[in-house]
């Protein structure tokens, strides 16, 4: 793999960038893997690159139906953040923080993980009770953050409207300074590229039409290459899940639906840091092109369309005035849906499956860009030892038996 | 000034009525006309820089005339009303108007940012992602130069003064585009009797024809289009609506246009909505969104002066206005032809046709000799000259595909230059319905896929560019989707004249044209202006492997400036295909996304900001909470009393004396927004058994019941108290933030899972107005406005209810207690309940009754341990948790929903967090409500967490803080000392106790 810098820039400017190789090969899939990775988005091709890199398994596949990072990779509102309320998820979501932290460097490629800061408003008395709470437990549990007053949030986000007269007053937030956006595009081809130079071969293109699967294991996949053999398969499809599961066979407590983000016109940088409300409802930050980029709730019906109902960007919207006032002569450029799986406590499944050799890792719901690292580092190990990481364990299919939920519907940041 | 002398009959400013207006352009003030756009005007006034490039802020032009403009962005107005990002050709001048570039520092004309040369060459497509990684820290700083140089206009700094509406409409046909197919697809429905919706965006309808000085018979185009107009308007089930923009198209033919009603008069709007938003659901749609020109590409095509080529004629036909004096068209096909035509005919005989095709017969070539038009064939315009606009061309000669060069090249003077590549359909409506554009490569555009809803595409936007076809298209099309909702066309049909066929030389294949150095050397050949996407940067993308369409968008940027690519896609897509050395049809599309065109916030949020962003409910009592100082809190959409102050009373020293006053006498509480649910149908028991964990068999009329509701997983979802009404009638109280969630939870498993039931639910929260005493006093006061009802405790017992008479109006009064003292909830109609609470304030004051809000009601209530379900709870308590097993254990022969879920292995866990008291081993400190709890004090971070506070109050009945915690194993720790580090460092000690504090044995309320 070919080193990017400043200088390797340089270089290559005076060839007219005529000579960068390939990011990644194309290549025509061979007839066994020791493990094939279903889905070539983030968390997919982060899998795949932990695999190769953390665990020496380097004859890995990606195998993605669309093109890769093509499905809410590259629709999501791109923040990060890791101060969620139970033990569990903030120490999955801070694992995942702590690597996005050091992850343009690891993959030598800018994912332009920018930290400026994740503010949850409260508008309501219990708002505030539940942010105290959450705050005191995230500071015990080693993460940043803390309770930050209107004026404090005037500080921080000149334009938004802290009167204490308005129908939800914002009473105060909380605020984790380590929070922030990255640039949603740049993580799958960061990972592909990783992955590439380390063996792994990515399939862009091609669905997979079946998990074959002998005696309660599985055995490989189909496609339109025909069978491809693998010891182990992990399937990491957001939005299809349940599908996938269907072929292998077993059900997952899983409801796919439409969540919807759009984007304004580029303006002048305005907003420096994120700001999310779960009362007022709706989600805003700038881009580094200049694009409010704005997202809310999940549409009401399940469905696999990438699209929603208009009435949820007329929500949103009417969310966004209302905290930035100013907001309302901004034009919409662009709006879109992408399919999220949705679990009944708001957490993901990750790890084994009643087949063996078969793991998934879905449900990420509505927070799945933020846990990219995370999710394919803790997904890497338990694919490659066969038993779930530490930080995995809480989250296998099983507490849907046992009981054993981490209801993260509050820190979830949208209403379900 | 560059205005044409002329009498151009399609010219705004030739109007009868045309008004000359003052503007302001980058400080300086120039003149107008009004109505004409806010380009046009610059080009009369021979502004040729209007902007400054995004990435390498080079001097930029006007290049169309309409929505597809990607470099004219201006910013309109000042202060409040300012408006960021409008499109000058689509800005309509009115006196006063100011504008602003968006980019250029100092000013657009001299820009400091601009880069060159070596600096230019660092900066390839993606090249960010390569660099600034190193060292880690820098990246906030490198970040704060890239943000600087991002974005176009600025967002206002104080609140939008204007105000938007919605309306909503449903119609037989909606027809999309006022151009000759829409407007006589509009028509012939109409004719046929169909309620007919055509919108337009534009201030006129009449789409190209508005433009072009085409002839129909012997009218004139316009003229023509008028008086199709004129039969239009005359139906009265033909709406039409001009200047406004379908941006979105939904599901089941449901359609968003934005109206743009006062931006032409005016910044800011004093008379009505600035905008509207229109919600049109339609049985059918007939998309007659036109096409687009599509310039060529080639070295520095983005120079100011080089226009489309139908812009150009544009601004002569429609403005009267010229950009220059002499012309260079570059063309691929016939159509641009007519710009040459319009600017000999119009303007001057300085005119150049560039035309990549050999010389054949036809009718275009024809006429353009008969006009003594120069004409030079084979050849292409592969680079243009000049620093601030375009001096000079370089033409070259070409092979026959185009795609080399085969001589010399040489220079040709002009000062505009008209480019036009051929047409790209507008499929953009037809593919957000999610259906694939397809290429065809006979008219060198996309074409609109098969319909997956109720619409058809007429005219250019499908792929016919010629005007009789549009027409013919139009008026089939209207006719049989008409004649398909069911409408026979009643009356005679007016002959409508067709303008003739002209034979056509097909356009060439030729998007980029080439150069004598390779894409990566040759100067900038501009896909993308707005974004600086060059054909250099796609196919570095394509070499780097980003071979996938929606790939090279991304990395490059292509598509996604506020023009949302309307000029540059196919261009873009032509260029990838030929990197990779495929075919467009192979190299794909990608899906186009609402907005159409960018769409204001404000009009999409409509009325429903600011006082009306959420609706107030306030309760029959709030005029007298009003007039007896009172401080709100927000409970759902409830305004509800938080405390009573008197005056020079903290809130603290109001709660208190609200707290002893209910203990020591008589308080009274506006209990109104409690959730109530009338359940009535013979199987109501049966149904609660279903709903709520305890059994429902034994609860007979006049009594209540205190029932627990449970999700599926066991968890305690809400609470309240049930009273039986009569047999098969039941009223449900629920928490007043939970009502509208439980009424849809009864509603979903009642609809969904037990259809069977005979059973209604009717919110009544609205109906009844409550009002609770609480205290010692309670039963004296109650017997004093009640005459029919015998208060004593043994015939009217805890958790009975009576129907009576209160001051002589009918009241059902509940002997259930949530303070734990003697309480009674007095519930009358609605409009009573003003009226029965100043009736209770009168007669209770005697026993100097206080009126309390939430504040003290919560106090009261954590003094006796009764939980808040939302306060206590969080959705990951069951019952056992709460230490209220009782509730679950009742004997019921059937199951009830989440009791499955209560024998599961984690919820039978010994150590899970259980509800218990809390007791600061120092009196006088408050915990603070949403405090961690820890085993030990000494603790490093990470810390295991054993619990948390959800309740915390001074109890001035007690003399000592309180708290309620939910706790690890609580139950079985009781009088342990825990702790509690706060965020200040500090750790507060505590004690685990029983979460009754107060009347531990529960007497005070059987009195």
């Amino acid at each position: 793999m070919e080193n990017y810098s400043i200088f390797k820039l340089m270089k290559h400017s005076l060839s007219y960038h005529e000579n960068w190789k390939r990011v990644w090969r194309s290549v025509v899939p061979k007839k066994n893997y020791d493990v094939i990775v279903v889905g070539g988005g983030g968390h997919g091709l982060a899998t795949a690159y932990y695999l190769a890199k953390t665990h020496g398994i380097k004859n890995v596949a990606v195998i993605e139906k669309g093109f890769l990072g093509g499905g809410n990779t590259a629709r999501n509102t791109t923040i990060i953040r890791s101060n969620y309320l139970w033990d569990e998820a903030a120490q999955l979501y801070e694992l995942s923080l702590k690597l996005w932290e050091g992850l343009s460097k690891e993959l030598n490629y800018n994912v332009m993980f920018s930290q400026r800061g994740v503010l949850n408003l409260g508008h309501t008395l219990q708002d505030m009770r539940d942010i105290e709470r959450r705050v005191n437990a995230n500071r015990l549990n080693g993460i940043d953050g803390h309770v930050v007053s209107p004026k404090e949030i005037k500080k921080i986000a000149p334009l938004i409207n802290i009167s204490q007269d308005i129908r939800y007053p914002i009473l105060g937030a909380s605020w984790q300074p380590r929070g922030g956006t990255a640039r949603h595009d740049a993580v799958a081809w960061g990972y592909a590229r990783a992955a590439d130079a380390l063996g792994v071969d990515i399939i862009q293109h091609t669905p997979v039409t079946a998990l074959n699967c002998e005696n309660g294991k599985v055995k490989g996949v189909e496609t339109k290459y025909g069978s491809i053999g693998a010891d182990r398969v992990a399937c990491v499809v957001a939005g299809n899940s349940g599908v996938l599961a269907s072929m292998a066979g077993f059900k997952l407590p899983i409801e796919s639906r439409p969540l919807q983000a759009l984007v304004s016109e580029p303006v002048k940088p305005c907003l420096n840091t994120v700001v999310m409300s779960n009362a007022v409802h709706g989600y805003v930050s700038q881009s580094n092109k200049g694009d409010l980029v704005i997202g809310a709730g999940v549409d009401s019906y399940n469905g696999y369309g990438q699209r929603g109902s208009f009435c949820i960007i007329e929500h949103t919207l009417q969310a966004i005035c209302e905290l930035f006032p100013s907001f309302s002569r901004v034009q919409m450029n662009r709006q879109w849906g992408g399919v999220v799986d949705t679990t009944p406590d708001a957490c993901p499944i990750i790890g084994l499956t009643p087949v063996e050799n078969l793991y998934f890792n879905c449900g990420w719901g509505t927070g799945g860009f933020k846990a990219t690292p995370g999710s394919g580092y803790v997904f890497a190990d338990t694919v490659a030892n066969g038993t779930p990481h530490t930080l995995a364990k809480p989250f296998s299919i099983e507490r849907f038996y046992s009981g054993a939920l981490i209801d993260e519907h509050g820190a979830a940041g949208v209403a379900h | 000034m560059r205005r044409l002398n002329t009498n151009i009959i399609n010219a705004v400013n030739s109007h009868e009525n045309s008004i000359t207006v003052n503007f302001k352009f980058n400080g300086k003030i120039y003149k107008g006309h009004k109505g004409e756009s806010l380009a046009s005007a610059l080009i009369a006034n021979d502004i040729a820089i209007v902007g400054r490039s995004f990435k390498f802020s080079r001097p930029r032009g006007i290049v169309g005339h309409w929505s597809e403009e990607p470099n004219a962005i201006v910013q309109v107005g000042s202060g409040a009303g300012t408006v960021p990002n409008l499109k000058a050709t689509q800005v309509e001048l009115y006196e006063g108007l100011e504008a602003k570039s968006v980019n250029g520092w100092p000013n657009v004309n001299f820009d400091l940012m601009s880069i060159s040369g070596f600096f230019e060459r660092l900066m390839p497509a993606g090249f960010y992602y390569k660099t600034f990684m190193y060292p880690r820290k820098f990246w906030k700083t490198y970040e704060k130069y890239i943000r600087k140089a991002a974005g176009l206009g600025k967002v206002p700094s104080e609140p939008d003064p204007d105000f938007y509406e919605k309306l909503n409409h449903h119609c037989d046909i909606l027809v999309v585009g006022a151009g000759p197919s829409g407007m006589l697809a509009a028509l012939q429905a109409g004719r046929a009797g169909a309620r007919v919706i055509i919108a337009d965006d534009q201030s006129e309808i009449g789409g190209s024809l508005l433009y072009s000085n085409s002839k129909i018979k012997k009218m004139s185009g316009y003229a023509w289009a008028k008086s199709i107009e004129n039969e239009i308007r005359s139906f009265k089930n033909i709406t039409v609506i001009s200047r406004c923009t379908v941006f979105g198209y939904y599901d089941h033919n449901f359609l968003t246009m934005i109206e743009r009603c006062t931006d032409h008069q005016s910044l800011t709007s004093d008379l009505g909505p600035r905008q509207r938003l229109h919600r049109v659901r339609a049985q059918s749609v007939i998309l007659a969104t036109g096409a687009f020109e599509r310039p060529l590409v080639f070295a520095n095509n983005d120079l100011p002066r080089i226009m489309l080529a139908s812009s150009v004629s544009a601004y002569i036909n429609r403005y009267a206005v010229t950009p220059g004096e002499k012309l260079v068209v570059c063309t691929n096909n016939d159509n641009a032809y007519k710009t040459a035509f319009d600017w000999k005919s119009l303007i001057n005989d300085h005119v150049t046709i560039i035309d990549t095709r050999r010389a054949v017969q036809s009718e275009v070539i024809e006429r353009a000799k008969a006009m003594r038009i120069k004409i030079i064939h084979g050849h292409g315009v592969i680079e243009a000259r000049g620093r601030t606009r375009v001096k000079s061309v370089l033409v070259a000669p070409l092979c026959m595909s185009g795609k080399e060069i085969i001589g010399e090249a040489t220079e040709i003077y002009c000062d505009v230059v008209a480019t036009s590549g051929g047409w790209s359909a507008a499929v953009h409506l037809s593919s957000q319905t999610g259906v694939k554009p397809v290429w065809d490569n006979e008219i060198l555009s996309f074409r609109p896929g098969q319909a997956v809803q109720s619409q058809k595409s007429v005219g250019a936007c499908n792929g016919s560019f010629e005007l009789k076809e549009c027409i013919e298209d139009g008026i089939s099309v209207g006719a049989s989707e008409a004649k398909r909702l069911g409408f026979e066309s009643g009356k005679p049909k007016q002959k409508i004249d067709l303008p003739e066929t002209k034979d056509e030389h097909p356009t060439q294949e030729v998007f980029c044209l080439p150069h004598f150095k390779p894409l990566s050397r040759a100067p900038k050949q501009f896909v993308d202006q707005q974004l600086d996407v060059t054909a250099g940067s796609i196919e570095l993308a394509a070499r780097e492997g980003f071979e996938s369409v929606e790939h090279v968008k991304r990395y490059t940027a292509l598509g996604f400036g506020t023009d949302q690519g309307k000029l540059s896609n196919v261009n873009g897509m032509a260029i990838l295909a030929n990197a990779l050395g495929k075919s467009i049809a192979e190299t794909g599309t990608t899906m186009f996304r609402p907005a159409y065109t960018p769409t204001t916030f404000g009009a999409i949020a409509g009325r429903e900001v600011k006082k009306l962003f959420d609706p107030k409910r306030y309760t029959p009592m709030h005029d007298w909470h009003l007039e007896n100082t009172v401080e709100f809190e927000n409970v759902g959409q409830w305004k509800r009393p938080w405390y009573f102050p008197k005056s020079g009373e903290t809130m603290e020293q109001s709660v208190r004396r609200e707290c002893v006053a209910v203990r020591n006498s008589l308080g009274i509480l506006d209990a109104s927004t409690l959730g109530k649910i009338d359940v009535q149908g013979k199987d109501a028991k049966e149904f609660l058994n279903r709903v709520y964990t305890n059994n429902f068999d034994t609860l007979n009329p006049g009594k209540c019941r205190y029932g627990l509701m449970l999700k599926e997983d066991g968890m305690i979802f809400d609470d309240g108290v049930c009273a039986c009404i009569s047999k098969d009638h039941y009223l449900i109280h629920t928490t007043t933030g939970g009502a509208a969630n439980v009424l849809a939870w009864l509603e979903l498993w009642k609809q969904t899972e037990w259809p069977d039931l005979d059973v209604f639910l009717t919110s009544v929260t609205d109906a009844w107005a409550t009002a609770t005493i609480s205290g010692p006093n309670s039963r004296k006061l109650i017997q004093k406005v009640c005459s029919d009802i015998d208060f004593n405790n043994d015939n009217f017992k805890h958790m009975e209810w009576k129907q009576g008479l209160i001051a002589g109006i009918e009241a059902r009064i509940f002997r259930v207690s949530f303070t734990g003292e003697l309480s009674f909830e007095i519930n009358v109609p609605s409009n009573f309940g003003l009226y029965i609470w100043n009736k209770l304030i009168e007669t209770g004051a005697e026993f100097d009754i206080t009126p309390y809000g939430t504040e003290s009601m919560h106090i009261l209530r954590a003094e006796k341990g009764f939980i808040i379900v939302g306060q206590d709870t969080d959705g990951s308590m069951s019952p056992m948790d709460m230490g209220m097993d009782w509730i679950v254990k009742s004997k019921k022969d059937y199951s009830f929903l989440g009791e499955r879920s209560l024998i599961r292995a984690d919820i039978v866990r010994e150590d899970r967090k259980q509800f218990v008291g809390l007791r600061t081993l120092n009196d006088k400190q408050v915990l603070p409500e949403g405090s961690q709890i820890v085993r030990s004090k000494k603790q490093t971070i990470p810390i295991q967490m054993e619990g948390h506070v959800t309740s915390s109050y001074f109890s001035a009945c007690l003399g000592h803080p309180i708290a309620l915690a939910m706790i690890k194993n609580g139950h079985q720790r009781m009088g342990e000392i825990v702790y509690s580090p706060q965020s200040d460092g500090s750790v507060i000690e505590l004690r685990i106790v029983n979460p009754v504090f107060y009347d531990p044995k529960g007497e005070r309320q059987y009195v």
